[in-house]
């Protein structure tokens, strides 16, 4: 066993891990942090995706080992100091943007990587950055409408609500 | 997934020391790796990380103009450092998986993993890169020797791969809808002495060099100059997603596709 300390959503983290503990593993078991969900296991789907170091990954494949000494910032830390939800959870609310709510932890992830990197995206930056999240709820629409929304651009033009 | 030990090296030199212990394998941005280990494909006792090897990390410019990217520098880094100038290979790595996938892979596992349908072996064979190791440089013709088979030797370590940046050049390529690895892809190097083309996607042997359409391109850069060749599909991967005589086919029509992006 390894020891492995971390910064995640700004406080510090640590515990014992194995050589193959999967950063999302240890999210969730050591850590109790369920929202970073694991859904292919495979990255293809990107239910997990977390933020190491600024930069969304894939938390079901990177080692836990590999995040020692890094910041981490998952899903349960994305909502506001008084508790409400960010921009973007809000608007995932406002126009629909889940329907079971299991990719959503990744989606909310993803998109606060994109809009980080690209403020004022255009539907098809949107889509194009989702390509490593899969939804097999919505269509995507209401999720691309959401993340369009929470960048302030006017998404009354776009389609299906 | 079997249990292993965890190095992390932040030296090139303490890798490779590493790397001698038994049953070693080296992992980068493990995005192919953790899945192979996952489905018990693999089962190294100890897994040497490349990813805190700061001297391995980067993109550059070298006396002769090579563009030098380190072995543990990551897609998007590439997409990002290499755009201003290689922009058809920063093009590549931009294209490769998805964003997450991106943060993590890198040029150097690509590279060394040599999978018969990833991007990074047909950039490097389409741009005549060398691969650089630990212990010495070798040409992409003489490294990539077949489907997941290069030139490196048990423990060898891709530190850097050197591109020597042609006037022109552009990677197209058709996606496997499930994997979004390409189906088959064909990267075109236009040097002044000549056209480089390099298929990756369809070859049971791995990435190859379409020498045909190099030669027709060479004496007439124009996607006419590529429409009467045809490659045999016998001996080119054929599955669910597509014959060996689809591959063949589709390896024409994305060479022509990137002569005529080129333009």
């Amino acid at each position: 066993m390894t020891q492995v300390k971390m910064t995640v959503n700004g406080k510090d983290a640590s515990g014992d891990v194995e050589g193959r503990t999967l950063l999302a593993q240890f999210l969730r078991d050591d850590l109790g942090l369920t929202g970073t969900h694991i859904g292919c296991d495979t990255s293809q789907c990107g239910a997990c995706v977390v933020h190491v170091n600024g930069e969304a990954v894939k938390a079901c494949t990177m080692l836990a080992v590999e995040a020692d000494g890094a910041e981490v910032a998952t899903i349960e830390g994305q909502a506001n100091a008084d508790g409400s939800l960010n921009v973007i959870q809000q608007a995932f609310q406002d126009h629909h943007g889940l329907q079971c709510g299991f990719c959503t932890p990744g989606m909310v992830m993803s998109a606060a990587a994109l809009l980080k990197e690209n403020p004022k995206p255009t539907e098809a930056d949107v889509r194009h950055y989702l390509d490593g999240n899969i939804c097999r709820c919505t269509g995507y629409h209401n999720i691309v409408k959401a993340i369009m929304a929470a960048s302030g651009q006017d998404v009354s033009a776009i389609a299906a609500e | 997934m079997y249990n292993f030990d965890v190095e992390r090296p932040s030296t090139i030199q303490d890798a490779v020391k590493a790397m001698g212990r038994e049953e070693a394998q080296p992992m980068s941005g493990g995005q192919t790796l953790i899945p192979t280990l996952k489905a018990r494909l693999a089962a190294p006792s100890v897994l040497v990380s490349l990813t805190g090897i700061d001297e391995m990390k980067g993109v550059c410019l070298d006396d002769e103009g090579r563009v030098c990217i380190g072995g543990a520098t990551t897609h998007a880094t590439v997409a990002r450092e290499a755009e201003a100038h290689y922009p058809a290979l920063a093009s590549l790595a931009a294209r490769i998986g998805d964003p997450a996938v991106r943060n993590r892979g890198t040029i150097g596992g690509s590279i060394a993993n040599n999978d018969p349908s990833a991007c990074y072996p047909a950039g490097a064979l389409g741009s005549g890169a060398t691969i650089v190791t630990n212990n010495r440089e070798i040409a992409a013709d003489d490294y990539f020797q077949g489907m997941f088979e290069t030139a490196l030797e048990e423990g060898e370590i891709v530190t850097e791969v050197k591109f020597p940046v042609p006037t022109a050049a552009h990677y197209e390529k058709i996606l496997q809808p499930a994997s979004r690895f390409p189906l088959v892809a064909a990267f075109v190097a236009k040097f002044s002495d000549g056209v480089r083309v390099a298929i990756t996607g369809a070859s049971n042997d791995g990435v190859f060099r379409w020498a045909e359409a190099e030669q027709a391109l060479s004496s007439n850069f124009s996607p006419d100059a590529v429409a009467g060749l045809s490659l045999d599909g016998s001996n080119m991967i054929s599955d669910l997603h597509g014959t060996g005589a689809y591959r063949a086919h589709l390896c024409g029509v994305m060479t022509k596709r990137a002569v005529a992006a080129i333009g």
